[in-house]
């Protein structure tokens, strides 16, 4: 082939290519789902409702009728929770950054915070005050390539924000800790929340004011603590090997006595208590779509399907408020 | 002996050539489009694993083991078979395009994890495959005191297609409503375009002339390691293993040095890569004027100042420029550079594979040491750690020079 049939050919190459890859991205930009257009007031306060994200919108549905009807709001979140009349939304600011924004009553942004990497978790505690998120982080990692977390809390009360919990002291100096899942107790600065270190998961307890943090029991992930404070809902790695999977487990942090829920299924996310009887959490369809779940906290009876077609569960009505 | 005169052969063919042979700006063509390609992959995976299919950050992990494991060994056997078949274009274009038809893998894969890791692991495959062969053309077509240039305009062309690959991706996700499916096409549609410039202006010529000259056998190969000039380099090469403690720790410390914000972390890598582009071609070119075995010495000394700044009573933006000029520089005197050393030691006939002994060296030895960094770190705190990490470095670096410039017996 002389060099002009070959400059022919390449051009002949790059107009088919690019006229393929620009059908496929006008088809693909064409058959995105538009935002929800009807869109109602929803509210964070106190009410028998339980707080969702659907199709990436912040939403309520009655905890009377679970399935039935649901109010979307305009609010776009990846992973949301509220409690205590303040909202927190973990949001896309743009392709690559996300952004954690406090929300109040009206859904109205008090706050902004820049956060790195990928959404994950996201907790209120009971009171409304303290707020904390996690965050998958990549390239960091300690060998190369994967993923590490990095959690933060803020104190809505007085503006403090830790950045990142390996800020705060911990017995062992391990160097490649992570810590994900924070669960807040009444007293706002008592804190639970999983680190690893060494390829082990750790149930920590830890003191916002002191900024340290203790280890209580292991294998214990995304904890969330019931509301009068006696028990943690948690994912549980099966055989202590998060490969096989998690079963959903309550831990009575009296006793240390973990009990596993009826749900068989893998759960990866971290649970909220509707009440101090029973359990929401998210669970995924093969094809990635989430519902919402809710099983009995004692270890016996069933899952039910909560709330199809949504994510991220937060009871804004639970009695005295408690967090999940 | 060999080694000791590479440096200076600068042949009267020299004269009135081209800055670079076309094939070698053919082949960095085809890198550059490739690496637009695999970037953008590269960029959006963890974005469509975890809030696209919402895999755990664990699953992610598996794949991305699978993503950087698999491609060391393969070297070797796509380096060799190119060599016994004599077909290093062919068994390149294959490379690539396995790597192709692995973009649209993604696609049929879905959310099965074993799906997506089957598919990253072609892909990585087809990395394996075409790295020895691709390297070798680029040797076969240069004439020996050109093959710092040849290897450092390669180099940039490589890293301005991984430069460019992150942002074509976020243009297509702008473009398609944040579909990472059009990423996925975009992607295959670019690689295919790479395999395109490939098969029309890449040229192998004929590198034995005798067509009866036997073909390379399991022997020959073998026999390769009895060469002392290989042997030294692929010493030097798993030496430089072992002085690199990976991107990941160097980032963390840089990071916690001078507090930057945890939002700006990833600008750290495009911080290294940027001085990698602007520093390859120049310091080939170096390399070919006053010897590549000193520039590739220089490496080591830009790696230890690299560690030793992370470690030094300095903070602020002063560190971060200083750091990251230092890690680009170590890339790009290194790199490349051990490429060009390389390729007069070995053999025409035997040309891939012995490049892909020496790639495989270091890669092996590096994944070595940046297990025992981790495990340093863990015991004795990060400053020791990476001053550690210096020392080695230094010491490397004097075991090289002394292989290097070793006047024993004809190689």
């Amino acid at each position: 082939m002389s060099l002009r049939v070959r400059v022919f050919t390449l051009l002949a190459v790059v107009v088919v290519l690019a006229t393929a890859a620009v059908l496929y991205i006008r088809t693909a930009a064409a058959s995105r789902t538009p935002a929800v257009g009807a869109t109602a007031p929803v509210t964070l306060d106190a009410a028998p409702v339980l707080l969702t994200v659907t199709d990436r919108h912040l939403a309520t549905v009655s905890m009377m009728d679970p399935a039935g009807p649901r109010t979307v709001s305009a609010v776009e979140c990846v992973r949301a929770y509220a409690a205590g009349g303040t909202g927190v939304c973990l949001r896309q600011a743009t392709p690559w950054a996300y952004q954690l924004q406090v929300l109040d009553r009206t859904l109205t942004t008090v706050r902004s915070v820049d956060i790195p990497g990928l959404p994950n978790r996201a907790r209120v505690s009971a009171s409304g005050r303290m707020v904390a998120w996690t965050t998958f982080v990549g390239g960091d990692s300690y060998n190369s390539g994967g993923f590490s977390t990095r959690t933060g809390i803020l104190d809505t009360r007085t503006g403090t924000l830790v950045p990142s919990l390996e800020e705060f002291t911990v017995p062992a100096r391990a160097a490649d800790r992570n810590f994900w899942g924070v669960t807040f107790a009444a007293d706002d600065n008592t804190f639970y929340a999983t680190m690893s270190s060494g390829g082990q998961r750790y149930l920590m307890a830890g003191d916002v004011a002191a900024r340290t943090l203790r280890p209580v029991t292991t294998n214990v992930e995304c904890p969330s603590l019931s509301p009068d404070g006696s028990r943690i809902a948690f994912k549980r790695a099966i055989e202590g090997d998060p490969t096989k999977g998690w079963r959903l487990s309550v831990l009575d942090l009296a006793t240390l006595a973990v009990t596993p829920l009826a749900e068989t299924a893998s759960v990866d996310d971290q649970p909220a208590w509707l009440d101090d009887r029973t359990v929401a959490y998210t669970l995924r369809q093969a094809d990635g779509r989430p519902d919402v779940w809710s099983v009995p906290a004692g270890g016996g009876g069933a899952p039910r399907l909560l709330v199809p077609g949504a994510e991220s569960p937060a009871a804004l009505g639970v009695p005295g408020g408690a967090n999940g | 002996m060999y080694l000791s005169t590479i440096d200076r052969t600068a042949g009267p063919r020299a004269r009135g050539r081209a800055f670079v042979a076309g094939n070698v700006v053919a082949l960095g063509t085809v890198s550059l489009v490739t690496d637009v390609s695999a970037e953008m992959v590269t960029a959006v995976l963890p974005l469509y694993l975890v809030l696209g299919l919402n895999l755990s950050p664990l699953a992610y992990g598996v794949v991305d083991g699978v993503y950087t494991g698999a491609t060391a060994v393969l070297r070797i056997v796509g380096g060799y078979v190119a060599d016994r078949i004599r077909a290093r274009k062919a068994l390149a274009g294959l490379g690539y395009a396995l790597s192709a038809v692995a973009k649209l893998g993604l696609l049929a894969a879905g959310r099965s994890l074993t799906g997506i890791g089957f598919v990253v692991a072609v892909d990585r495959m087809g990395k394996g495959l075409r790295t020895a062969p691709r390297d070798a053309l680029i040797t076969l077509s240069t004439p020996p005191s050109a093959l710092g240039r040849a290897f450092g305009v390669h180099r940039t062309m490589d890293a301005v297609g991984a430069f460019l690959g992150p942002l074509v991706a976020l243009a297509v996700l702008a473009g398609s409503g944040q579909s990472y499916d059009a990423v996925f096409v975009t992607s295959f549609c670019v690689a295919v375009l790479g395999v395109a410039v490939l098969v029309l202006f890449v040229r192998e010529r004929a590198v034995v002339a005798p067509v009866a000259a036997p073909r390379p056998g399991l022997r020959d190969a073998a026999a390769l390691l009895r060469v002392a000039g290989l042997r030294r380099l692929l010493l030097a090469a798993t030496l430089l293993g072992v002085a690199t403690i990976g991107d990941g720790f160097v980032y963390l410390m840089l990071q916690r040095r001078t507090e930057l914000g945890l939002v700006w972390f990833p600008l750290l890598a495009v911080g290294t890569s940027l001085g990698y582009l602007l520093l390859a071609a120049p310091l080939g070119v170096l390399a070919d004027r006053i010897g590549r075995r000193p520039v590739l010495l220089a490496g080591y000394a830009a790696l230890a100042l690299t560690y030793l700044l992370l470690a030094a009573p300095v903070g602020g933006w002063a560190l971060l420029v200083a750091a990251l000029g230092a890690y680009g520089l170590f890339y790009a005197a290194t790199d490349g550079v051990l490429m060009a050393l390389a390729g007069p030691v070995l053999p025409d006939t035997l040309r891939a594979t012995g490049l892909a002994l020496v790639q495989t060296g270091q890669a092996l030895a590096y994944l070595v040491s940046s297990v025992l960094f981790g495990l340093a770190w863990a015991a004795w705190g990060p400053t020791a750690a990476v001053l550690a990490a210096a020392l080695v470095a230094v010491v490397a670096g004097g075991v090289t020079a002394g292989l290097l410039f070793h006047k024993g017996q004809a190689a």
